[in-house]
């Protein structure tokens, strides 16, 4: 068989329909079944979508910019397993758009930070990191103590997830603005981190 | 996976090496011709200069084979067909189970040497204090340093003074189970004025620093009716529920009369998580002998 570039060469729009049959394969075999097959994105059982503090705290994550120093992705690795618990499943990230597993650890993973320390202390290490941990490199976040939540957005916020399918309740969207009336950013971030990784027991197997 | 789409992607993955193998052989049969050859790819620079149609030369024609059949391979040994499982039967999650299934049976063999031992034994035991100063690094020393001479909010772990007691079984327990202490806010119930006359009468009575005596009278008659239940009646605390010894110099939040006028206001509050199931019982007895020799072994 003689396959000759001119054909292709010479006219643009056959190639572009080409380059974008071959980029669309890999999508096709990888990226559609996964759409349509519900099971791998079911919740983990125990999973709750995140309180209105908790997703305005989740917002407040994304907004200054945790998520590049700090990943929240256990990989099955056994080093990983010790130091920071029980490796993360899919189901977990079910509620979380867009999810943040993150790339980089400049700082520790976080999936599993609920409940590892006190809210007292977030509250210190938030406000000045060195304070606790002297070798720390992280940067201080003290204005997220003085500046407030915006009840309206996180509302927005939780209605927009409904409609996109999360099991919020009218009646909790209805008081999502009550929920975070009067909240610092701070009070709102630590509740989120309180609540990462707990829908699995922080128990190593033993 | 659903069986559909699970046929689907094995097809369609198979289907795409063999096309990819098709278009490699395809292109691979012309000739390798010389330079008067008039099988070129038609383009021409500067007048003369042309591409013949030559093939990919044969040891990299051979690399492309080459990875074709690691990739038959592949499949056939490790699960990327859909449901397929592959002949090795490998799972992310068996390895990880293999792999610490290992790991758990050394630390249980490592630390089965301090098994019968007491707490004050340990804290003799180099062996067990460089294992107990090694977890405590890991887990502990965020909150109560790495001197273990903890922060305002965390207590110190070096000195005599203990909220919970600082007995061998007392350590033990607040590793294991956590603790968590709370001292309400009093703004409502003291008022301003009800605030002044118990820090007065607190610093008075037992820090040695001179007072309005009316006002030390008033906040001794409070401080009977409101802190003494928790505090004592003699301010020596309660180690069961965690509250503070305040005729010591050793506090927690500071002994200023700042800090001990917001602290009635507002209340204060200190978490120590649990770590019972994150630490084996054997690895938290090596990490409270550790910190039972902080304060024993000068």
């Amino acid at each position: 068989m003689k396959l000759n570039h001119e054909i292709v060469e010479k006219n643009v729009g056959l190639m572009g329909v080409l380059i974008a049959v071959v980029v669309s394969i890999a999508g096709l075999f990888e990226i559609v079944p996964l759409m349509f097959d519900a099971k791998a994105v079911e919740p983990l059982p125990g999973l709750k979508p995140y309180t209105a503090l908790q997703q305005a705290g989740r917002d407040v994550y994304v907004s200054e910019g945790c998520y590049v120093c700090h990943s929240q992705q256990v990989r099955p690795f056994v080093s990983e397993v010790l130091r920071y618990g029980p490796y993360s499943l899919a189901g977990e990230s079910v509620y979380d758009r867009p999810f943040q597993w993150g790339s980089k650890r400049t700082g520790p993973d976080l999936a599993r930070v609920g409940g590892r320390y006190s809210d007292e202390w977030h509250e210190v290490h938030l406000m000045d990191p060195r304070s606790v941990v002297p070798e720390s490199n992280m940067p201080a976040f003290p204005w997220l103590a003085e500046e407030m939540v915006d009840p309206e957005q996180t509302q927005k916020s939780l209605k927009t997830l409904q409609w996109m399918g999360h099991p919020y309740s009218d009646e909790e969207v209805a008081n999502a603005a009550k929920a975070v009336e009067g909240k610092t950013k701070l009070e709102a971030l630590i509740a989120y981190l309180q609540v990462l990784g707990t829908a699995v027991p922080r128990s190593i197997p033993q | 996976m659903s069986s559909s789409w699970s046929t689907y992607i094995t097809i369609g993955v198979i289907i795409q090496i063999l096309a990819y193998l098709w278009l490699l052989l395809a292109t691979s049969k012309t000739e390798v011709e010389g330079a008067d050859s008039e099988n070129d790819t038609g383009h021409v620079w500067d007048e003369d200069l042309r591409e013949l149609n030559n093939p990919l030369p044969k040891w990299w024609l051979n690399l492309f084979i080459m990875t074709i059949v690691f990739g038959f391979l592949y499949l056939a040994l490790y699960p990327g067909l859909g449901n397929i499982k592959g002949l090795l039967g490998w799972t992310q999650e068996k390895q990880f189970k293999e792999e610490y299934a290992l790991v758990h049976e050394a630390r249980q063999e490592y630390f089965s040497q301090f098994k019968g031992k007491s707490i004050p034994e340990l804290a003799k035991d180099p062996e067990a204090l460089k294992i107990g100063g090694n977890i405590f690094a890991n887990r502990c020393a965020v909150c109560h340093g790495s001197d273990a001479q903890g922060a305002i909010g965390f207590p110190n772990l070096t000195d005599e003074e203990w909220l919970y007691g600082g007995e061998p079984e007392d350590i033990k327990t607040s590793i294991t189970n956590g603790r968590h202490g709370v001292m309400p806010p009093f703004a409502q119930v003291l008022g301003e004025e009800g605030i002044k006359q118990v820090a007065t009468f607190v610093r008075a009575t037992w820090h040695g620093k001179p007072g309005d005596p009316t006002l030390v009278e008033a906040g001794k008659q409070k401080f009977q009716n409101f802190c003494a239940a928790c505090h004592g009646v003699d301010g020596k605390g309660n180690k069961v529920i965690g509250a503070p010894d305040l005729t010591n110099e050793i506090w927690l939040h500071g002994t200023s009369d700042a800090i001990i006028e917001t602290v009635l206001h507002e209340g204060a509050s200190g978490t120590m998580p649990a770590h019972k199931g994150v630490l084996e019982p054997e690895a938290i007895k090596v990490v409270a002998a550790y910190v039972y020799s902080l304060s024993h072994n000068q």
